[in-house]
């Protein structure tokens, strides 16, 4: 029997996070249900907002390196590299040869190590622990190649404004190339199963629509925007040595969880080619020059990270300690594509579309 | 890297207008920066083919009322409570307005007085 007025589906609001499984870090959305059906969301943040910006006012210039570096501790190589190519612009510093394209080897290394760590968080989130093992066994033996190079395994430190304040020695290179090929034949062994598996497919396909147009519109950034069909890195910018190299973009037109599955999928291998082709071309000579005086102007470096486009605005007034120090990091330029990709979703499927944005709140938050 | 990065200087007024026109031609919101000072710098930067675009508003911190550009740009919500918390800016006609709580701080609106430092004075001539 019909009824002359429809009856409107009650609503439920459930909190996710800040603290969840999925979560490594605190972020909280009220998910407005009807049913099971997610139809609207609202986000907050700032549980760890934590004032780096202004700390120029303490740190000289010099010294907000160490602090860039800081901001995350996944990508903390690429927090230094992009603040030190905003310093380097703004007081037209001429970074030698050889530390251009030691920058981008361990920017790539960084990017594979991260998107393997991502990989294996995005296996976590929707069951599946034996490929997050798997995927984190894989991570560790760059983060040795790291640790060896760099002396860290977080925090790198290898960037310097002028440079960068280590080297590795050609023959060491070398042998790292034939390391790095091995560890490249061995992903093949989880990036298959996140491609072709019945159950990854399950759970990735359809999920977490990003149309092309709302991509655009609402700012995405990264992995984010590339499985949405749209050709945008940073790094075609041509900063460091990547203008020096050849690559192509890497783009997926499913617009959902899958695609941005399968476009970090390819970029580790992307990110293996730039680190041979980095090794292979770089040309001999000395990795620093000395830097005199104090920033004056300013600069907006964009740079790309694993998670997306970083922007690093410095401002300086030719004192030692700069005007304004900003930073944009992807996953705050990420949550408004987020809440979309989130609405008209089933509940279950919550965690599984937030961790494809990649989430870092500690940087979002700075 | 020599990227070239244009900056305009327009009037808060034209900032809605200008940002549906960025919006119109396809351009993607990058950044909202705001330099702490008197008056405060604020610079909403757009993207189109790698491309760095800025419009820049000078706002006196006696009037640091703006209007929002949430109406083209929708994810502009981020930046601009942002900057509602942090220096303490009125944003009128904000999509969704979190009233100074985007973020959770210990001290309210912690740029508010930042970059206001008058080099000292002489000493001798104004003192009494």
């Amino acid at each position: 029997m019909s009824t002359a007025t429809e009856t409107k589906p009650k609503r439920t609001i459930i909190p996710f996070g800040p603290q969840h499984p999925v979560l490594p870090e605190p972020i909280h959305l009220d998910l407005v249900l009807e049913d099971e059906k997610v139809v609207e969301v609202i986000p907050s943040i700032g549980f760890i907002h934590r004032g780096l910006e202004k700390l120029v006012e303490k740190k000289d210039f010099q010294e907000m390196t160490y602090v860039a570096e800081r901001i995350c501790g996944i990508c903390s190589c690429i927090h230094g590299h992009s603040y030190c190519e905003a310093i380097e612009n703004v007081m037209n510093v001429q970074v030698p040869e050889r530390a251009k394209y030691l920058r981008v080897f361990w920017d790539e290394l960084s990017r594979i190590h991260s998107h393997i760590l991502w990989a294996g968080l995005f296996a976590d989130s929707f069951g599946f622990e034996s490929l997050f093992m798997h995927s984190w066994r894989i991570r560790e033996k760059i983060l040795d190649i790291v640790e060896e190079t760099t002396g860290g395994r977080v925090i790198f430190g290898y960037c310097k404004i002028g440079g960068t304040r280590r080297d590795i020695a050609n023959g060491r290179l070398k042998s790292i190339v034939t390391e790095l090929k091995a560890i490249e034949k061995e992903c093949h062994s989880i990036t298959d199963v996140f491609e072709k598996d019945y159950s990854v497919k399950k759970r990735t396909k359809g999920i977490g629509m990003l149309s092309k147009d709302d991509a655009v519109k609402l700012g995405a950034v990264g992995p984010m925007v590339r499985a949405s069909g749209i050709a945008s890195d940073a790094r075609k910018l041509g900063y460091a040595a990547y203008g020096n190299l050849t690559w192509e973009l890497i783009t997926e037109s499913g617009c959902d969880c899958h695609a941005r599955l399968m476009v970090r999928c390819r970029e580790i291998y992307q990110a293996f080619d730039l680190a041979y082709q980095a090794a292979d071309k770089m040309p001999d000579g000395p990795v620093e020059i000395k830097v005199t005086g104090n920033p004056t102007g300013e600069f907006a470096a964009r740079l790309e990270q694993p998670r997306g486009e970083v922007i690093y605005y410095v401002k300086g007034n030719g004192t030692k300690n700069l005007v304004r120090f900003r930073v944009r990091t992807p996953t705050f330029a990420n949550i408004p594509p987020l809440l979309k990709a989130l609405e008209g979703c089933e509940l279950p499927d919550v965690p599984v579309i937030v961790l494809t944005i990649d989430p870092c709140i500690s940087c979002a938050e700075r | 890297m020599t990227e070239q990065q244009l900056i305009s200087t327009i009037q808060k007024t034209e900032l809605p207008s200008k940002a549906a026109e960025m919006f119109k031609q396809g351009f993607r919101l990058v950044y909202v920066c705001c330099t702490p000072g008197d008056p405060l710098e604020i610079t909403y930067s757009f993207d189109k083919d790698y491309q760095l675009f800025s419009f820049r508003i000078m706002v006196p911190r006696a009037e640091a009322v703006i209007p929002s550009i949430t109406g083209s740009y929708f994810c502009a919500l981020t930046y601009e409570n942002e900057m509602q918390d942090l220096f303490g800016i009125k944003v009128e006609n904000l999509a969704v307005d979190f009233k100074g709580n985007f973020y959770k701080l210990q001290v309210k609106t912690p740029y508010k007085d930042a970059g206001l430092a008058q080099p000292k004075a002489d000493t001798g001539a104004q003192q009494k």
